[in-house]
């Protein structure tokens, strides 16, 4: 195959084209549930179940809808890989022919095939459905590049530009499709029984419908613009759900903290996708992305837009120093939590990169380098939220912080670029997440409060099914083998590329500090999660159910999710097995989600892969290990000995130690961080700038008001008495005079009643008119 | 030659009428000076009529002779009204019209 060699790169040889019908109707999916939302909140309150079945239906249906497009997009996938196949039998043949021959016919081979690449890039465009040769990449992934299901219209025209809606398919669309439907179906499910005679139970309904469209919106956007749309969407419902109960001064605090936070991280991305569209001359993802990757913009303006739009994944997945919001938007209702909180919206700042990935590949020199800001924000907040959620009583906070922890994980591996393990964890953590925020919503439903230590304890018994399926998802967040969040963790920790020392080969680069703060991370979420475990499902019940009684198992409608839940979190590592594992070729389960999912084509940035090796996966999970063990110490041992109903030693370390108080402290006040913004820049800049405003108000603005209602008040009298009152009413009055005066004269002269003189006159005026007659006829 | 005699009589005879109805205050004097100035009209159309061989002009003072008549008759029966109200028919009196 020496003819190939030339193409044994990480661009694809050929291209064809995706189709199908579910693929090319993705459009109906977001629809379904933005219909339901109208529907809603139009007939909801006469319907029998108060609009939660218009939202249950829509969203079952788009689930149906998302996994004909998962089946449809796979079946692309073997159609591909089996042209492969079939065409490198092909050339297995014409090669054993060729071997034979001498060296020139090579050459000319190679020639042959160059032309029909360039021709088939020309013939991609055209809707061609044709597959041209295929060769193996170094890698284990096949060169046939997919291109995507794009269906568009023209939404508007101005100043010469084409503003374009449209959709965009490929695999990490469809995958994103599937989660959102899957999740937000068991939290419509879920929350039918949770918010149950809420005071607004339809317009919840009505909500969940409207972010469920407007996030599938997002992730199907075909060009920039839309997607701006979705994520603003995305914003405000999280918004009115958040705010849901906004009676309580804290909640719709919370709504506006998550709003205003997340405004921050917006004006990033507007001045980011302002200046990739100006750049690249086009909205459209795929041209941006193929404008970035083949260096038709410039190195510094790629970074500069990078960097915008890192402020907005900041701001939106919850990065540090701008994750302030996402505990706080703990105040709205559970699944919501579950939902937008975990699963899907802050994903969007994810997936946000993992689609412009061509940006931030080149912009960031991800590869062959061993630092980037993507990779110092992820490495950084995952491990500051996981030393957070230590301190926290509030089940849910300890969830969300752990949620802002495993965002971390996400950026950091799409800063080194392992973009396949970064959206792989992405699906992973959806469902064990989801899971765990729907269990603590189950235990909340039943002891009515989040607070570990005063209301939980001893969960366990009364809630068998809550318990386990808790337990499971808490496995699968820690990252232990075989569960879900092993594989998916363990992948990204190979994607550093910053593990010389465990013998690994591979990776876009060598990010020790990322790989050093995924391992510390990694043993953090395993020691608060064993801490959570123990304050609400082992030790003594501390809580007061009010005489009713011992806390009860909550329904089927709950817990028929969770298992649901607790299934996927088992599952879904087995979708991407690493290569190597369990057999030497990758075929069967290995890489599978990568193999689906990563796009092979144009418009993505050609990421090297790293090997996976055991040695970094055997001490990962000693370290995970070595963190539950020490957390279960703790607390399964000397807290339990000390007193079952206690939470916490009596003579602590925090109690003997001053720097370990004054790290716990620090941690109690979240770092400073709502200080910082509230106290020192909100306050500090409200009054300067609040005084500087109110004075040209005052002076300024209020001053030049007066004047000019002065000037023209003057204007205005001297209007009134010189113009109107002299020269207009004069010249009234003066006619008016003149008709009076001709009138008496007339009357008093001519008009006497003396017929003679009217006869005289007659006469007069007779014999005048008879002497013209005469001289002029 | 003969037409300017009868041009001359009805001139004669219109101012004759003139003079009448603007200088008589007797309310039946005017009234005859007015019949006058009728007739004065009435032997012009005739003259003109006869010279010029046009029966029109005869038939015109016949008209005119016949609507006289009738505003003689009007007119004496206003005179008469206002006699009768003021025990005088002296028209500088009669002003009760004036504006």
């Amino acid at each position: 195959m020496v003819a190939l060699s030339a193409f044994t790169g990480d661009a694809p040889t050929s291209l064809i084209q995706a189709g199908g019908w579910f693929l090319e109707k993705a459009w109906i999916i977001p629809a379904l549930p933005a219909i339901s939302f109208v529907l809603i909140l139009f007939f909801g309150k006469r319907m029998k179940y108060k609009g939660a079945e218009l939202g249950i239906v829509s969203i079952a249906v788009a689930f149906i809808f998302a996994v004909c497009c998962a089946g449809q997009w796979i079946g692309q996938v073997n159609n591909a890989d089996s042209h492969v196949e079939h065409q490198k039998q092909h050339q297995e043949e014409k090669h054993l022919d060729d071997s034979h021959n001498d060296g020139d016919h090579h050459e000319t081979l190679s020639e042959e095939i160059q032309g029909t690449y360039s021709n088939e890039l020309e013939l991609a465009s055209g809707q061609d459905l044709t597959v041209f040769a295929a060769a193996e990449e170094d890698d284990g992934h096949d060169a046939v590049g997919i291109k995507p299901v794009v269906e568009r219209f023209t939404w508007w025209e101005s100043g010469g530009r084409t503003f374009q809606v449209g959709i965009m398919v490929d695999g990490l669309a469809v995958m994103m499709l599937f989660v959102v439907t899957a999740i937000s179906l068991l939290v419509h499910i879920y929350s039918t029984e949770y918010v149950a005679g809420d005071r607004r139970y339809t317009h919840y309904f009505a909500f969940l419908s409207l972010f469920s469209s407007s996030m599938l919106f997002f992730v199907i956007s075909e060009n920039v613009l839309q997607a701006i749309v979705g994520w603003e969407l995305v914003g405000v419902c999280s918004f009115a759900l958040i705010g849901h109960w906004w009676e309580e001064k804290p909640n719709s605090d919370a709504a506006l903290k998550a709003f205003l936070t997340n405004r921050v991280g917006d004006i990033g991305l507007l001045i980011g996708m302002s200046i990739l569209f100006w750049s690249a001359g086009s909205w459209s993802i795929i041209e941006i992305n193929n404008a970035a990757i083949n260096h038709e913009i410039g190195h510094s303006t790629l970074l500069v837009a990078s960097l915008c739009l890192t402020a907005a994944v900041m701001s939106k997945s919850g990065q540090f120093i701008l994750h302030t919001w996402l505990p706080d938007a703990m105040a709205g209702p559970t699944p919501v939590s579950a939902l937008i909180h975990a699963a899907t919206m802050v994903v969007a700042g994810i997936y946000m990169v993992a689609r412009l990935y061509g940006v931030f590949f080149e912009g960031y020199d991800i590869a062959g380098s061993s630092f980037n800001i993507l990779a110092l924000v992820g490495s950084v907040t995952l491990v500051g939220a996981g030393l957070l959620a230590f301190v926290q009583d509030d089940i849910k906070k300890v969830l969300a912080y752990s949620t802002v922890s495993q965002l971390g994980y996400m950026v950091m591996a799409l800063g080194v670029g392992a973009w396949t393990a970064a959206v792989f964890h992405l699906f992973t953590h959806a469902f064990f997440k989801a899971g765990l925020f729907l269990g603590a919503g189950s235990v909340s439903h039943a002891v009515h409060s989040f607070d570990m230590k005063k209301s939980m304890g001893g969960m366990r018994k009364f809630m068998p099914t809550t318990y386990k399926t808790f337990v499971v998802c808490t496995i699968a967040l820690m990252g232990l083998p075989p569960l879900a969040g092993f594989w998916s963790k363990d992948e990204i920790l190979v994607g550093t590329g910053g593990w010389g020392m465990f013998g690994g080969t591979g990776g876009n680069g060598t990010y020790v500090f990322a790989l050093v703060m995924g391992i510390i991370g990694a043993a953090l979420t395993c020691a608060y999660m064993t801490r959570v475990i123990y304050l609400t499902f082992f030790g003594e019940f501390r809580g007061d159910t009010h005489g009713h009684g011992d806390p009860q198992e909550s329904g089927k409608r709950i817990t028929i999710p969770l298992v649901i839940l607790a299934a996927m979190a088992t599952g879904a590592g087995f979708l991407n097995l690493p290569v190597g594992f369990l057999s030497g070729s990758k075929s069967g389960w290995q890489e599978r989600f990568g193999h689906y999912v990563e796009p092979v084509a144009t418009y993505f940035p050609p990421i090297a892969h790293g090997t996976p090796s055991w040695s970094l996966a055997i001490f990962s999970t000693v370290v995970a290990l070595i963190g539950v063990s020490a957390a279960g110490y703790y607390f399964f041992i000397k807290v339990n000995a000390q007193s079952p109903a206690s939470t916490e030693l009596a003579n602590g370390l925090t109690e003997k130690n001053r720097i370990a108080k004054a790290g716990h402290t620090i941690l109690k006040q979240k770092y400073y961080l709502d200080h910082l913004y509230t106290d020192v820049i909100a306050n500090g800049t409200k009054g300067p700038v609040a005084d500087a405003i109110y004075w040209t108000n005052q002076k300024g603005i209020d001053e030049a008001v007066n004047q000019v209602g002065k000037q023209t008040a003057r204007v205005s009298t001297f209007v009134y008495e010189k113009i109107d009152q002299n020269m207009v009413d004069g010249v009234v009055n003066l006619s008016g005079r003149a008709s009076e005066g001709l009138g008496e004269t007339t009357r008093t002269i001519i008009q006497r009643g003396k017929i003679h003189q009217y006869a005289a006159i007659m006469f007069a005026a007779t014999t005048i008119l008879a002497g013209l007659l005469i001289v002029f006829v | 030659m003969l037409l300017v005699q009868f041009l001359l009589l009805s001139s004669v005879l219109f101012c004759i009428g003139i003079y009448g109805v603007l200088a008589r205050k007797n309310g039946v004097m005017v009234l005859m000076s007015i019949e006058l100035i009728l007739n004065a009209v009435n032997i012009n159309f005739v003259a003109f009529g006869t010279m010029t061989n046009n029966i029109a002009g005869e038939v015109f003072a016949l008209f005119v002779i016949a609507i006289a008549a009738a505003e003689v008759g009007v007119g004496l029966a206003i005179i008469l009204l206002i006699f009768r109200n003021r025990n005088s028919i002296d028209l500088s009196s009669v002003d009760s019209l004036k504006g």
